[in-house]
């Protein structure tokens, strides 16, 4: 793959509902902060990728809401309908093309417009699955007990990564959920679908985040320092829950193994200092990380117990404060890249940790189908 | 233009029709792979990444490329969405062609989709539009259109005649396309005679409701030539999708496509449309498009639009065919339409469009329409691109 | 400019717009599915489409298979016995949800099939439920071509 870095990036913060906003305002916001952080105008954007999701917005068409505010109006623009993290990937294809030299991606949701059980519901099958009334909750609570039982992950175990993260959004001003819990705290919350307690599942949140990629040949030309794409990769399991093996992840494995390859890391547990995770569940986040191979299967747990990744840990995971500390579906995935862009610049103030090397990743569909991963360093 | 060349190597789509209850969407999808697959001589195992799109409302399915990949190949493989409107199917084109041309992938798999009849397409296609301003007094696609239509009209003194003789060509022509969902011709009487859905517009100036899919795989440079023996070269594309409130529209002038299209032809090298275009496949969603638009592309001059048509040089057989394949107005599986007036362009190129087949297609232009009067543009040639 | 904003909207009460889009849907099952839920209607037999090529035999049944890519022709009779490989049960109500919770989900992976049915448990107290545990298809006493054919899994007896 040819050069190419992130050289901006903006986000409003993450909140409940922002009742005075529109999609447009919030993509307005953040495509400014993103532009200014490079250094650049609008006019120095040569294509726009926006992010969003028809469902969750209510409306068909629905990068409609954002274009103008994404400075898209003569410009060529396209639409990702997916995580933050694809959008991104499919900015980055476009600054590679040689049609392009910077792209500018955006990512918005504003989960307080809609009832996110229905919405979850809708991407069952019409067919076979959806009449049940099932949604995202209970389809992940019930990969939570398959991954649990497999690798003997406890309850409490899980009840450490929302303490964790949650804590960690305390010292991140643009989180949803600062709090300072114990695991009994978590334990005791409204069981919401085993087991998943109210305290393991992220919030439904509103936020927009940008992130403005340039290749090799345009990044010198803007202030906003770069943070190297070295690797980026995605891919998409089966469709069935009932198709799948829930306890694994095999197309995070996959997509992983490609982005590490990319960036010619053999040793991913030791040379990744810092990761942010889609731990849209409290399970997610564990599970993730030995999928992806940051450590060995079902060891997970108890390495969190240990301390091994707090922020002060041997591998920092979600500083930010991760989805639990502010969940807005679609932009998630793009806040982690943006997060470990803050990282690897040393701008991310009181949750700062220390690392050159950094990897982000997002996750599309129930229970983890489709993931994307990125590998970024502060050098090229 | 891009610095990797991508072409065409393959395409395939469904028999569409008004509805296919014999299958379900997965199905569907599945139907239009396999004929791609068939069209290059490939495997599903030889494909990259997949890039699928569709209009979610029309279907009420959340995360379609997720859902999809039992029948679009995507399990174990990367599956990407974009969603654009009615520009989704030009839009998934362009694509593929950044994917391939990115260098990180080298044969990706392109799906347009749609299942209209599992639907109520106006009442999705309203919510397109803003809930505040604009939804509570928008009715449907044909109202927006047909505010066109009178403007242009009361600018340049066309009439719904000349809107009917774009519907009679297209009609005509897609009576050689077997794909063509429409295959009875028309005339201008029984245009006219048609009801009046919105003034201008009779029912047999627009389009119809269809189910069907399409698939197109592009290959890059090093595997282009040895998956087909003439590969359709994508030159170039572009697009604009500016205007999202129905009031600030430029009404009687397609402004996306004029800055598309010279966006394109500019970077391309055409200096003459008229003359250096072979055929157009324009994704025209109602006869008088056909008029108005090609005076935004360049091929003629404002306010000539209706001249031209009438004087048969958009026909088969004329100075430059629009629509051999019958076009839009033919069949409109609103996800797969776009991509199938690419599709359609890549087979004129590659000299694999049967009985509508155009001779000596050197260029072929192909074009995506949609959302709040939005183009996309894709210029294709039988010569590969200078890069 | 974002501070301007808000201070030129202080004090003033945010519209909220309420609306539902109102699509109604109706899916064509297609020839694949409608003759699987024919099957749970007429014959209370659950169906399974079998691949030539891997061997696997889908529950709910394919039309192709999704990894050959070739069409499976085989309908292969499986169940109603089957193991739990997963379950959760709800028990907070949600708005996607028909039945007052605790809802047990389940995926029941049919003897004979190769992939496993997502459905519903009754019968059985939610502390009762394990992985690996053995349940049957309890069939309703009026059935629809539809999944409700089969009113829910129960411990095989």
């Amino acid at each position: 793959m040819e050069r190419a870095a992130i050289i901006g990036t903006g986000m409003t913060k993450i909140e409940s509902a922002r009742h005075t906003e529109t999609f447009a305002d919030m993509a307005w916001e953040a495509v400014n902060k993103a532009l200014d952080d490079a250094g650049m105008t609008i006019d120095d954007v040569d294509n726009v990728v926006t992010t969003s999701n028809d469902f969750w917005d209510g409306r068909t068409i629905s990068c409609m809401a954002v274009g103008d505010a994404s400075g898209a109006s003569h410009k060529n623009v396209s639409c990702v309908e997916g995580d933050g993290t694809f959008g991104a990937f499919y900015g980055l294809s476009r600054a590679l093309s040689g049609s392009y030299g910077t792209t500018l991606v955006t990512a918005h949701s504003k989960g307080s417009e809609s009832i996110s059980s229905l919405i979850t519901n809708a991407s069952f099958d019409p067919i076979y699955d959806r009449w049940l009334g099932m949604d995202m909750v209970s389809a992940s609570a019930m990969q939570a007990n398959a991954y649990m039982e497999r690798t003997g992950t406890t309850s409490e175990q899980l009840a450490m990564v929302s303490v964790k993260n949650h804590g960690n959004a305390v010292k991140n001003p643009l989180s949803q959920l600062p709090m300072s819990l114990s695991v009994e705290d978590v334990l005791g919350s409204e069981m919401i679908s085993d087991p998943l307690h109210k305290l393991d599942c992220s919030p439904v949140s509103d936020a927009c985040c940008a992130i403005i990629i340039a290749n090799e040949s345009r990044v010198a030309r803007y202030s906003g320092c770069p943070v190297w794409i070295k690797g980026a990769a995605f891919c998409s399991d089966a469709f069935f829950l009932g198709d799948r093996d829930l306890s694994r992840a095999k197309a995070l494995t996959e997509a992983a193994a490609k982005a590490f390859s990319m960036a010619g890391i053999t040793n991913p547990s030791k040379e990744i200092q810092v990761a942010e995770i889609y731990d849209a569940f409290t399970y997610q986040e564990l599970m993730w990380l030995e999928e992806i191979g940051l450590c060995e299967s079902g060891t997970a747990g108890s390495k969190l117990e240990k301390g091994e990744f707090d922020i002060d840990g041997r591998l920092p995971v979600n500083p930010s404060g991760g989805l639990l500390g502010g969940h807005p579906v679609i932009a998630a995935g793009l806040i982690r890249i943006v997060e470990i862009v803050k990282q690897l610049r040393k701008e991310a103030g009181e949750y700062q940790v220390d690392a050159k090397r950094g990897l982000a990743h997002g996750v599309n569909g129930l229970c983890g189908q489709s993931h994307c991963v990125w590998v970024l360093d502060s050098e090229g | 233009m891009g610095k990797n060349r991508v072409a065409i190597v393959g395409t395939g789509q469904t028999f569409h029709k008004s509805h296919r209850p014999d299958v379900n969407g997965q199905e569907l999808i599945n139907e239009a792979v396999q004929a791609a697959l068939k069209d290059a001589d490939m495997k599903i195992n030889d494909i990259d990444a997949v890039v699928i799109g569709n209009m979610d409302h029309f279907e009420g399915i959340n995360y379609v490329d997720c859902w999809s990949v039992d029948g679009s190949g995507g399990v174990m493989k990367p599956i990407i969405k974009l969603t654009t409107g009615g520009t989704t199917g030009s839009t998934l084109a362009i694509g593929g062609y950044h994917l391939v041309g990115s260098g990180l992938f080298d044969r990706v798999l392109v799906i347009g989709w749609e299942k209209n009849s599992e639907s109520d397409t106006t009442g999705a296609i309203t919510t397109a539009f803003d809930p505040v301003w604009d939804r509570l007094v928008f009715a449907g696609a044909i109202s927006g259109l047909a505010v066109e239509a009178q403007s242009y009209m009361a600018k340049y003194g066309a009439t719904d005649k000349d809107g009917a003789r774009v519907s009679v060509r297209d009609r005509k022509h897609a009576c050689n396309n077997p794909h063509a969902q429409l295959r009875k011709e028309v005339s201008i009487e029984e245009v006219l005679e048609s009801p009046v859905l919105a003034d201008p517009i009779h029912l047999l100036d627009v389009c119809p409701r269809t189910d069907g899919a399409c698939a197109v795989i592009m290959a890059s440079e090093k595997y282009a030539e040895k998956i087909a023996r003439t590969p359709d070269w994508i030159w170039g594309t572009a697009n604009r999708h500016k205007y999202s409130y129905l009031g600030d529209v430029n009404w009687g002038e397609l402004d996306s496509m004029a800055e598309a299209a010279g966006e394109m032809f500019e970077k391309c090298g055409i200096k003459e449309p008229r003359k250096e275009i072979n055929v157009i496949e324009m994704y025209q969603p109602y006869s008088f498009a056909g008029i108005i638009w090609i005076e935004d592309m360049g091929i003629v001059e404002r306010g000539k639009g209706a001249e031209y048509i009438w004087s048969g040089a958009t026909d088969m057989g004329g100075e430059l065919p629009i629509n051999p394949s019958g076009g839009v107005i033919a069949c409109n599986p609103i996800g797969a339409t776009g991509l199938i007036r690419c599709a359609e362009a890549a087979m004129q190129v590659m000299g694999r469009a049967g009985d509508r087949q155009v001779p000596d297609v050197n260029h072929a232009v192909s074009t995506g329409f949609g959302g709040c009067m939005w183009t996309d543009i894709l210029l294709h040639g039988k010569q590969k691109p200078q890069i | 400019m974002g501070a301007g904003t808000k201070n030129t909207f202080d004090g003033i009460e945010p519209l909220v717009h309420k609306s539902q889009i109102s699509v109604p849907y109706h899916w064509w099952a297609g020839e694949t599915a409608s003759r699987f839920f024919v099957e749970l209607r007429d014959n209370k037999k659950i169906m399974g489409t079998g691949c030539g090529g891997c061997g696997k035999t889908f529950v709910p049944p394919r039309k192709t298979c999704p990894v050959c890519f070739t069409e499976n022709t085989k309908w292969v009779e499986c169940g109603p016995a089957g193991t739990v490989t997963s379950f959760t049960v709800v028990r907070k109500q949600q708005e996607a949800l028909h039945h007052k919770v605790p809802v047990i989900f389940a995926l029941v992976l049919l003897d004979g099939a190769d992939t496993a049915l997502l459905h519903r448990l009754d019968e059985v107290s939610p502390e009762d439920v394990k992985i690996g545990m053995k349940v049957e298809a309890s069939f309703s006493e009026t059935r629809d071509a539809n999944m409700t054919a089969i009113a829910y899994f129960k411990p095989a007896s």
